[in-house]
């Protein structure tokens, strides 16, 4: 097997630019995959963990009759808060819609608890202040609506039996939140300032749930999990990554059809060496075995090369982060950072060192085979076979 | 001498009431009376003014009572074809292109039709004024060169959608000029000016009404009525889900 290794890595080496293009190609390749999953990764990570923070807590307990996805559903989706205890924060929510500077625009009015600390809501901001209905909105609906701190805005909305009614708000805080979903289309005012507005006194469509909290079984609220509420994100994160695979997929594909290639063509003009290596003593499994290595070396050296130009970079793209512009994808809905951290775990690393070497390896070897089939005195010979 | 001061106080009495304002109720029930009817077949041009273009959009009508009503959108071309049907507190939207039927309910109803000042349930709420509301005249005006009664609705029914309103009565044709409905904080949200008030069978009606988002910049929207027939008798399977897709 040494002199096998030896053998191929001459053979490589002699080879001169085409072996260095295989090679840089399936460096590139290798860095590639790396990259972009450590982005996925990253950016599963940051959104998980900013959903948590800003929206889902411990998880949430929402009433039967409400589903967050439906609107249809906000109208009757909601039911008194008392039988509810622990560390809670209810949310009441109501549509509403607001006119700034003469357009009107729908929005979702959410009734919070001021003084809650489960999520990172600044709701404190709501406490001390003069204004009649202070609010707070996110910074997406500000630059949408174009309203700013201390600006008054008239919102119209309905009481429990449906009758309109329409006063002025407070905007005393604008939140920067890097989850799309509590932002866009969002007005937040005191729980209590709702109940009073539309009459349902003590009523909530939802809670988020803070530690420690236990749940047991409630009429008419159904308690969802911390991990239910992010299967949606982990499935949409999944898709990403299942799309960004197919890219990936194919560059490597153009790696490896070079170096199945350069294989076969080595196959070809090396016939007299492949035929003196049997005349000395070799058998076909050996010299397709010092084929095969020469496969499998050349995505060591992609490694190799990969890490030199690879780790420094991808290290400082971890610790630096990567700019994203964040405003043209926050309609999807999808919690991203302005600034992308990605996240290169042992696992990745491992599996992608894997995936090139092993892939490298199995083209190397499918054009070794037809040495098994090769006449030695007519590869001697140089006789095409 | 004992006749004549019997006399005076009658005829003072007399003079004392004749100058107060009329009953609000009684006026607000001659409003319905002109304005609501059994049923009636109507065609109808609705203009929606907007920031860049105007569109307009006629329509034929099916209504009988406050329950039941179908629409057919005649043009423009885009919008030929949809139908609307309203049964109850349901309503359900034909639309040609996706040959498919939605029903509207809940929030939805709340929603302008097809982006003008008025909602499906504006559209929908077809209750007489007496029924939802208690009036006062609170005064008379000159408006549009009409003398008119102002009366204030206060709703008496929980389920109004607008806690009060301001209507300008003509005081000859018993038409409204001009309605504010408000939100219970005394705020404006809507206004409808009504106008061309015209006799058709029998009954005045106004051809033309102008509704406005007063929230709203805006010129609001145009509805009038080219062709209205009262109380004709309808076949009763226009106001089935099956005459959606005819």
């Amino acid at each position: 097997m040494n002199q096998a290794l030896r053998l191929a890595y001459r053979n490589l080496v002699g080879a001169g630019l085409r072996t260095w293009l295989n090679v840089g190609v399936l460096s590139f390749t290798f860095v590639l995959i790396l990259f972009y999953n450590g982005l996925i990764d990253g950016w599963n990570k940051q959104a998980k963990r900013d959903s948590i923070a800003w929206e889902i807590g411990q998880g949430q307990i929402i009433h039967k009759d409400y589903d967050p996805l439906d609107p249809f559903t906000i109208l009757d989706g909601h039911g008194n808060i008392n039988t509810i205890k622990g560390n809670v924060s209810p949310v009441l929510v109501q549509q509403s819609t607001i006119y700034p500077e003469g357009r009107s625009i729908s929005t979702l009015l959410k009734g919070v608890s001021t003084n809650q600390s489960i999520t990172q809501l600044p709701t404190g901001l709501l406490l001390n202040t003069d204004a009649n209905i202070p609010a707070l909105i996110g910074k997406n609906m500000s630059n949408k609506s174009g309203l700013k701190e201390g600006d008054e805005v008239l919102i119209r909305w309905r009481d429990s039996e449906g009758t309109f009614d329409a006063t002025n708000i407070t905007i005393v805080g604008i939140f920067e939140s890097t989850v799309p979903t509590i932002d866009a289309g969002q007005i937040y005012i005191p729980i209590e300032k709702l109940w009073e507005l539309t009459g349902l006194e003590n009523h909530a469509s939802y809670f988020i749930v803070g530690e420690g909290y236990e749940h047991k079984e409630i009429q008419d609220w159904e308690f969802n999990s911390q991990s239910s509420l992010l299967e949606t994100l982990d499935a949409m994160i999944e898709t990403k990554k299942a799309s960004g695979t197919i890219m990936y997929l194919l560059l490597m594909a153009i790696a490896l059809l070079a170096i199945f290639d350069t294989q076969v063509l080595s196959i070809f003009r090396r016939q007299k060496e492949i035929g003196t290596y049997i005349a000395l003593g070799m058998t076909r499994g050996e010299v397709i075995r010092l084929f095969t290595v020469e496969g499998f070396m050349y995505s060591v050296l992609a490694v190799i090369l990969g890490s030199i130009y690879g780790i420094p970079l991808l290290w400082f793209l971890a610790k630096n982060g990567i700019p994203y512009p964040v405003e043209q994808v926050q309609d999807f809905g999808v919690p991203i950072s302005d600034t992308m951290y990605p996240v290169f775990s042992l696992g990745l690393i491992a599996g992608t060192l894997l995936l090139v070497v092993v892939s490298a390896t199995i083209v190397s070897y499918l054009p070794a085979r037809k040495i098994s089939k090769m006449n030695p005195v007519d590869a001697i010979k140089g006789k095409l076979q | 001498m004992k006749y004549l001061t019997i006399l005076l106080v009658a005829f003072f009495a007399l003079s004392f009431a004749t100058s107060q304002d009329p009953d609000a109720n009684a006026i607000i029930k001659k409003i319905d009376a002109n304005m609501i009817s059994n049923s009636n077949i109507t065609t109808s041009k609705m203009t929606i003014y907007g920031r860049r273009n105007d569109r307009t959009i006629t329509a034929k009508s099916y209504g009988e009572g406050s329950k039941k009503s179908f629409t057919e959108y005649l043009s423009p071309e885009r919008e030929k074809g949809t139908k609307m049907l309203k049964l109850d507190d349901k309503l359900w939207i034909y639309s040609p292109s996706s040959d498919r039927t939605i029903q509207i309910s809940g929030h939805m109803l709340k929603q302008s039709v097809m982006g003008s000042d008025l909602s499906y349930e504006d559209m929908m709420d077809e209750r007489k004024l007496t029924e939802i509301y208690t009036a006062v005249v609170s005064g008379s005006e000159v408006l549009d060169g009409r003398k008119t009664w102002v009366i204030d609705l206060i709703a008496k029914v929980t389920d109004a959608t607008y806690e009060k309103q301001k209507i300008w009565v003509d005081k000859e044709k018993f038409v409204p000029l001009r309605q504010d409905m408000m939100a219970k904080s005394g705020k404006i949200l809507k206004r409808v000016s009504l106008s061309n008030i015209e006799k058709i069978s029998g009954r005045w009606y106004p051809k033309r009404m102008n509704y406005k988002d007063m929230l709203k910049q805006g010129k609001g929207t145009d509805f009038e009525i080219v062709t209205i027939e009262f109380n004709p008798k309808i076949p009763a399977h226009i106001f089935t889900k099956a005459s959606l897709k005819k």
